[in-house]
């Protein structure tokens, strides 16, 4: 451990986190500021041993001058671990209690907001297309790192993580093999481009950025779990505004809508799973 | 006066925990928070089973959930657990740490930045090193370290790390412990 701090100066590191965060916003736009402390204090210590550097305000001092560095940091501050049907208890139900639903609209879209990799985009397509619904759909995967984009868009992933993939696949309820969806290659396999056809890939910030479209169908899954009370109210909203009524939106398996202001615009469709239907009204 | 007490334990910890967790009367005056490595398998039987066992409550901790005197938190699996400047809960699934998620590096540290001197922080028995680390962090930010006594832990790995990277307050038996914490709790400096 390198970095200098401890209980002299615990205070110190509070103040630091907060200019620092205030600075990636005046300088790059990217908003930060309300995202969940612990999070971000741990991220941003994690920067500092890797990179032998001591304070935060020296991390400051370099970010704002050296425009790599700060993306670097950036790639630090997003968190892009995701994997192929992850809670497949979730996607079961999904199938189970989503599809009929988008079944009864000639055509809908779909918005997967914090996309990552891709890897859930994809095992959404391909569920979409089990159930024949594929070609009736428009799906927007939005994320904030353009680099995590650029893997999305291709579609390509390291077989040694196709086994774990498969089991959820099967444990999802899948119909039949995880293989007929994609063609292996050296190291990797990658994903038809029937199903990425169906799929653009943007650039969207939750945070900063508004309303996307109008949408049948939204993914926000292990987002929401980084950000403060305020801005997980505050994106919620977002969500409400951007569904067609009786929209539905799902959570990640952790988070909730229960003791938000959002509480009372949703109906709870799987509490287990956080499926939720926007309200009439 | 101290304001939480957090534990981390691997393997034998669920027995190690049974000694433990019922040696909190009824009232007692902080929260316990604990990771227990367990994979990917669900907490419910666990604490189902622990409820029976205790005098104050048990239960998962949930996002955003304000933490509250006498009762004992446990991280959900598959999930980092974390402590906010508000003293609530928030969940991490970032990479694991230590071949751990939840880790108790992860916890331990979010814990000593925000309750700093007022923490108390317990590593029991384990088969890694996860919570060596974790526990340096609080010895700096001022609060009181215990390690379980290597010589009475089903597996020895975790407490030696962290005898040998963080030196602790206290090395301790697992009935020494529960005297320990009951001392600390109701202590007023």
């Amino acid at each position: 451990m390198t970095n200098e701090y401890n209980e002299s100066n615990a205070d110190l590191l509070n103040i630091e986190i907060k200019l620092l965060l205030e600075a990636i916003f005046l300088k790059y736009g990217y908003d930060f500021r309300n995202y969940s402390k612990a999070h971000i204090k741990r991220r941003v210590l994690h920067w500092l041993n890797v990179n032998h550097t001591k304070t935060v305000s020296e991390l400051l001092h370099n970010i704002l001058r050296n425009r790599e560095i700060f993306y670097e940091l950036l790639d630090d501050l997003s968190i892009n671990v995701t994997e192929m049907y992850r809670d497949p208890e979730f996607y079961k139900s999904l199938r189970n209690i989503v599809i009929p639903k988008l079944n009864t609209y000639a055509y809908f879209k779909i918005w997967h907001a914090g996309c990552s990799t891709g890897e859930e985009v994809y095992s959404l397509a391909i569920l979409l297309k089990e159930e024949g619904l594929l070609g009736r759909c428009q799906i927007y995967a939005t994320d904030f790192n353009n680099k995590v984009l650029e893997i999305a868009r291709e579609g390509i992933y390291k077989k040694a993580d196709i086994e774990q993939y498969n089991r959820n696949y099967e444990l999802a309820g899948g119909k039949y093999n995880l293989s007929d969806y994609y063609q292996a290659m050296y190291g990797s396999v990658k994903f038809q481009n029937e199903l990425s056809e169906r799929i653009v890939f943007a650039d969207h910030n939750l945070v900063t950025d508004s309303v996307f479209a109008d949408v049948n169908l939204i993914l926000c899954r292990n987002v929401m779990i980084y950000f403060e009370k305020s801005l997980q109210n505050q994106v919620l909203k977002l969500f409400y505004e951007s569904l067609v009524p009786s929209g539905i939106l799902c959570l990640g398996s952790k988070e909730t809508i229960k003791y938000t202001q959002s509480e009372n615009y949703f109906d709870t469709l799987d509490e287990k799973q956080r499926i939720y239907k926007k309200k009439l009204i | 006066m101290y304001k939480a007490i957090v534990i981390g334990t691997s393997h034998g910890g669920l027995e190690a925990l049974k000694v433990i967790l019922p040696g909190f009367k009824q009232g007692f005056p902080l929260p316990v928070i604990v990771v227990l490595h367990i994979g990917d398998h669900n907490n419910d039987p666990f604490i189902a089973y622990l409820n029976q066992w205790c005098n104050i409550p048990v239960k998962e901790a949930e996002i955003n959930e304000t933490i509250e005197p006498g009762i004992i938190y446990f991280a959900p699996p598959n999930y980092h657990l974390l402590i906010n400047d508000t003293f609530s809960f928030t969940l991490s699934i970032e990479k694991k740490v230590n071949f751990s998620r939840p880790s108790i590096d992860v916890l331990f540290e979010s814990a000593a930045w925000v309750y700093t001197k007022s923490l108390i922080g317990v590593i029991l028995t384990g088969a890694n090193s996860d919570g060596a680390n974790g526990l340096l962090t609080i010895k700096k930010f001022g609060g009181t370290t215990i390690v379980q006594n290597p010589c009475s832990a089903i597996a020895t790995t975790m407490p030696r790390a962290a005898l040998k990277l963080a030196k602790p307050d206290c090395r301790l038996s697992l009935e020494e412990i529960v005297l320990k914490l009951n001392e600390l709790a109701y202590s007023m400096k």
